[in-house]
């Protein structure tokens, strides 16, 4: 009972929605309701931390005491008080709701740079992230390193960007700095588009101090005087962190005028942007704080010598400028000491899909993509076989299940066609029709596409009716080959890094699924059974046993039948909409 | 500082900032081109423009890219061309392609492209874009779905006009370019936007089927609307101005404003006045001149009232009157007012003559029409 004890509740966007206010708030009020004696009252704290990773598991709920950490997972309200009695009071953790053997699998194989401090500290107070070695990287930097020290230690980090591109950060910085020019900018881009992504807006609200540290130290290696954030509005959590904790690094000198006394002065504004995927691209994204439509612009001149009202500027990503301030305190050594020859330093990956944990994961580069789906994602749901990974969102392409050793990095994941991009990975298994999965990128990049240039405005539109009518059994046999070639034809021919990756969810699971495309238009065949147009359902007279909930679930009346007799189903009535096949406990609704 | 550039094995000298369309075109090679338009900053739009630079993995567009030493560019190469032809397509794809009753048939640079790369069968074709409702302005049809986003008129309304009066709006096969909210356009219709558009997406709606461009005969000529003096040119079918456009290489470069642009119809109104007129009648008081004149009936001053003269017998009238005045009542009941559709040189000498054969300072002129 001495213990010093320590109540976390993640307080992500994921733990959020799942009701994390609504735990912490009942802890706080059954431990003041308890009268928990006052010694113990005080010596107990409470922290809204944020994201960890395992959002399926939400609220997830760590109860320190002392030395011991015990994580409870799935934690609701009204299971507050078991705890409370149990564990807290009693000592005696409650087994039943613990984390299984899985979750601390999970955590085994990833290595946290970016994520380290995210889950643990309070993302609100500014004095926990100092009290985790917050803010002495900048010391460092404004009391012991010139600006071309820094710059040089990023570029022996061989840190490179996380937005997508995978360019050097030091380089970027160096050209930058050298730019002639007399007012530099820094962005922090966290726009973070991508459908399922959600690495920048954890990183952020997790630990806000970290990127701020990196943009004030960016900032001084060029010799940037104003920052901004851009981030979409669509995340008001981060949004609000982001405030708090640039209000408090102001507070204590870290922001604002003449900082360590140095006579360099850098401030930071966040600006809101209104969810346009384009406008993470960074000419749209200046055009866009600049108060014009984001639209691209082509590059050169690139924004380190004409970018933000014409000056200098430097944009990285969140999870970039995440990594400087660790760089700077453990060295540019320790850093490259993870990763492959050209790709340095750990990644955070948006593991989602049909594996068993979805979450956010930061792993080596390097690491293989067996050891990210079966030791960390647990491997796939309910048992199915793994057919492909999807990574780099729309950008990007597929992997396929038998190609799982390969490492990933930015130079193996180009070889086979996909790209790391900003982070997303998506698993799919035997029941994903890789036609759809492409359909779904291509309406996604075709209705985001900003409209400035032909092939990705028009383009991207054909590409999609053209998939759209191979999954309706419309496709013809040239079909595959005018993909291929308008593919092309828009990668090579558009304006900005939209359009030009654009086809590539098309173009590898033309690659590697060719099969399925065919299966489609030759055979009028979804081998995954997914597009609605191409299934029949029937039922099989040897198993109806005439128990009529298909006929009562039956939105279009499509089936007839008298009772313990075998059903039928009126083909021409049928909407395919895969009630019946769902509701029958006798297996006797084929689809086909 | 002046940049060595060589094109399809052409060597040329070009200042710094020169783009490689620029010095392209300074070679007499010909490069394609839809949303260019020399007098704009760069779009990089169409597409159409790219070109390979040694040394540079994929194709870029000439327009946008500047001139650098030594540089080293193809115009056209088997690939090259087949992506131009595949943008066109694509274009087509999305485009009424109703040349037969388009006005800009003949004179429209979209049509002049798909002949060039003759384009007939379209690989692409696909949904197209549809809208019911017309803009409801006066001067400027807006026929949007002949619209390839170019963005010329988005770019003169800002950059030439400063007004900003219309903007790409939505995302994606979407995007469209309209006033703020989608309303009608509400603007200062100087019609620079008209006169830049490549295709028949815009046009004056007062020109509409009167004839196409290979009708009508054009007369260059000066605009009598105020002392600025655009040059204009008129288009001639029969004896009748059917439309005013303005020539890039004249002084004013081919901008004019509405009045210019669209108010021409006086020209051949029954109404305008061919010769000079003397009145006839002493006023009549309760009536102010000139009320009716056109009309002539309703109580007012008719036409019957004015006499037409030659000028030699209207300019001694008006001496002789002046001189009479003078006499009588003394300079200063005398005053002069001119117009402001006169040029600086004739106002300078209307009151050169009030002030020194009057001898009234009483001059001004309606600079406010
Ligand atoms: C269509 C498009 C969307 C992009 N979205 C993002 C984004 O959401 N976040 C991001 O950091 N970079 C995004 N990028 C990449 C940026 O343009 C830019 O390369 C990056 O922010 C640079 O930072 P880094 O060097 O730290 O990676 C996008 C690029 C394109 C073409
Ligand atoms: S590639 Fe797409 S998003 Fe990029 S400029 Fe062209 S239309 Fe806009
Ligand atoms: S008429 Fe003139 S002001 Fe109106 S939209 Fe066109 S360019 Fe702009």
């Amino acid at each position: 009972m001495n213990k010093r004890i320590t109540i976390q509740v993640c307080m992500g966007t994921g733990g959020m929605a799942a009701g994390g206010a609504e735990v912490l708030a009942t802890f706080e009020s059954l431990m003041k309701e308890k009268n928990i004696p006052a010694e113990f009252k005080k010596e107990c704290s409470m922290h809204k931390v944020g994201c960890r990773g395992l959002c399926a598991r939400d609220v997830l709920v760590d109860v320190i005491a002392g030395d011991n950490r015990t994580t409870y997972q799935y934690i609701k309200p009204d299971m507050v008080q078991r705890i409370i009695d149990e564990h807290v009071v009693a000592g005696n953790p409650v087994s039943d709701w613990q984390v299984t053997d899985d979750y601390h699998k999970f955590h085994e194989k990833q290595i946290k740079v970016v994520l380290s401090d995210c889950g643990n500290i309070d993302p609100e107070d500014i004095g926990a992230y100092i009290a985790a070695e917050g803010y002495k990287a900048i010391d460092k930097v404004f009391n012991a390193m010139s600006p071309e020290a820094v710059i040089d230690m990023i570029k022996k980090s061989g840190l490179r960007g996380r937005g997508g591109a995978g360019f050097p950060t030091g380089v970027k910085w160096e050209a930058c700095r050298k730019a002639p020019g007399d007012r530099k900018y820094i962005i922090c881009n966290a726009d973070e588009g991508d459908p399922g992504a959600f690495m920048d807006r954890a990183v952020i609200e997790g630990n806000p101090h970290a990127v701020l540290e990196g943009m004030v130290i960016g900032a001084y290696a060029i010799g940037a005087t104003k920052g901004y954030v851009y981030i979409r509005a669509e995340y008001p959590l981060a949004v609000e962190r982001l405030k708090k904790a640039i209000k408090a690094a102001g507070e204590r000198g870290y922001l604002g005028k003449n900082i360590f006394n140095k006579g360099f002065d850098f401030d930071i504004k966040i600006k809101l942007g209104a969810g346009a995927f384009v406008c993470g691209e960074e000419t749209a994204l200046i055009a866009s704080i600049e108060g014009q439509r984001g639209m691209p612009r082509a590059k050169p001149p690139f924004p380190v010598h004409h970018g933000l009202w014409g000056k200098p500027t430097v944009i990285n990503n969140v999870e970039t400028l995440a990594n400087i301030p660790y760089i700077i305190k453990r060295g540019p050594e320790w850093f490259s000491s993870y990763g492959t020859e050209k790709s340095k330093g750990t990644k955070v990956f948006a593991l989602t899909g049909k594996v068993k944990n979805t979450g956010l994961i930061e792993v080596p580069m390097g690491i293989t993509l067996k050891e990210i789906i079966y030791d960390i994602g647990g491997g796939i749901e309910n048992n199915k076989k793994l057919k492909a990974v999807q990574t780099g969102g729309p950008s990007g392409g597929c992997i396929t299940g038998d190609m799982l050793d390969i490492n990933v990095d930015y130079e193996s994941l180009a070889k086979v066609g996909s790209i790391v991009g900003s982070g997303g990975m998506i698993v799919l298994d035997e029941d994903d029709c890789m036609v759809n999965v492409a359909k779904y990128f291509l309406n996604f990049t075709q209705s985001e596409s900003c409209g400035k240039c032909v092939p990705c405005r028009i383009g991207t539109k054909r590409l999609l009716e053209i998939l759209d009518r191979i999954t309706k059994g419309l496709g013809k046999e040239s079909d595959i080959d005018l993909l291929l070639k308008l593919s092309g034809d828009i990668k090579s021919a558009s304006l900005c890094g939209l359009g030009q990756t654009a086809p590539n969810p098309v173009l590898s699971t033309i690659k590697y699924f060719r099969e399925e495309y065919e299966a489609h238009i030759k055979d009028k065949q979804c081998p995954a059974k997914v597009c609605r147009d191409l299934l029949t359902y029937s039922i099989l007279e040897d198993f109806c046993k005439g128990c009529g909930a298909c006929m009562r679930a039956c939105p279009a009346g499509a089936i007839k039948g008298e009772k313990k007799k075998p059903h039928v189903i009126n083909a021409g009535a049928c909407i395919k909409c895969g009630s019946c096949f769902d509701v029958c406990k006798f297996k006797a609704v084929s689809r086909g | 500082m002046a940049f060595k550039v060589t094109i399809d094995g052409k060597m040329a000298e070009v200042p710094e900032g020169t783009t490689v369309l620029e010095a392209a075109r300074m070679l007499n090679i010909t490069i394609p081109t839809l949303c260019h338009h020399p007098k704009l900053t760069p779009f990089g739009g169409c597409r159409l423009c790219i070109v390979e630079i040694k040394g540079i993995p994929r194709p870029v567009t000439s327009c946008t890219t500047p001139v650098n030493d030594g540089m080293e560019v193809t115009t056209s190469t088997p690939q090259i061309e087949d992506l131009r032809k595949t943008v066109l397509e694509l274009i087509l794809s999305d485009h009424p392609n109703d040349c037969m009753i388009c006005e800009r048939a003949g004179d429209c640079t979209l049509q002049e492209m798909a002949y060039i790369y003759g384009v007939r069968e379209n690989r692409f074709e696909g949904e197209r874009r549809t809208y019911e409702k017309k803009d409801g302005n006066p001067f400027i049809e807006r026929d949007m779905e002949k619209c390839i986003l170019c963005g010329r008129c988005v770019k003169v309304c800002d950059e030439v006009q400063g007004v900003g009066a219309i903007d790409f709006a939505y995302r994606g096969f979407q995007s469209k370019i309209c006033p703020p909210y989608e309303k009608d356009l509400n603007c200062e219709f100087c019609g620079q936007c008209v006169s830049v558009c490549p295709t028949g997406a815009l046009s004056g709606k007062m020109w509409s089927r009167l004839g196409r461009q290979k009708d009508v005969k054009e007369v260059d000529t000066t605009c009598a609307y105020c002392g600025t003096g655009c040059n204009i040119t008129l288009h001639v079918k029969g004896n009748d101005v059917i439309r005013v456009t303005s020539k890039e290489d004249t002084w004013n470069e081919g901008w004019l404003c509405v009045k210019g642009r669209f108010g021409y119809q006086f020209i051949n109104s029954p109404d305008r006045l061919k010769k000079p007129l003397i009145r006839i009648t002493p006023k009549d008081q309760s009536n102010p001149p000139f009320t009716h004149f056109a009309k002539g009936g309703h109580g007012g001053i008719t036409r019957s009232q004015f006499k037409e003269v030659s000028w030699n017998e209207a300019l001694d009238h008006i001496s002789g009157r002046l001189t009479e005045i003078k006499a009588k009542h003394g300079a200063d009941a005398i005053g002069g007012l001119s117009s402001a559709r006169c040029t600086n040189e004739e106002n300078y000498a209307f009151q050169k003559m009030i002030r020194a054969a009057v001898g009234a300072n009483n001059v001004d002129h309606c600079a406010r029409l």
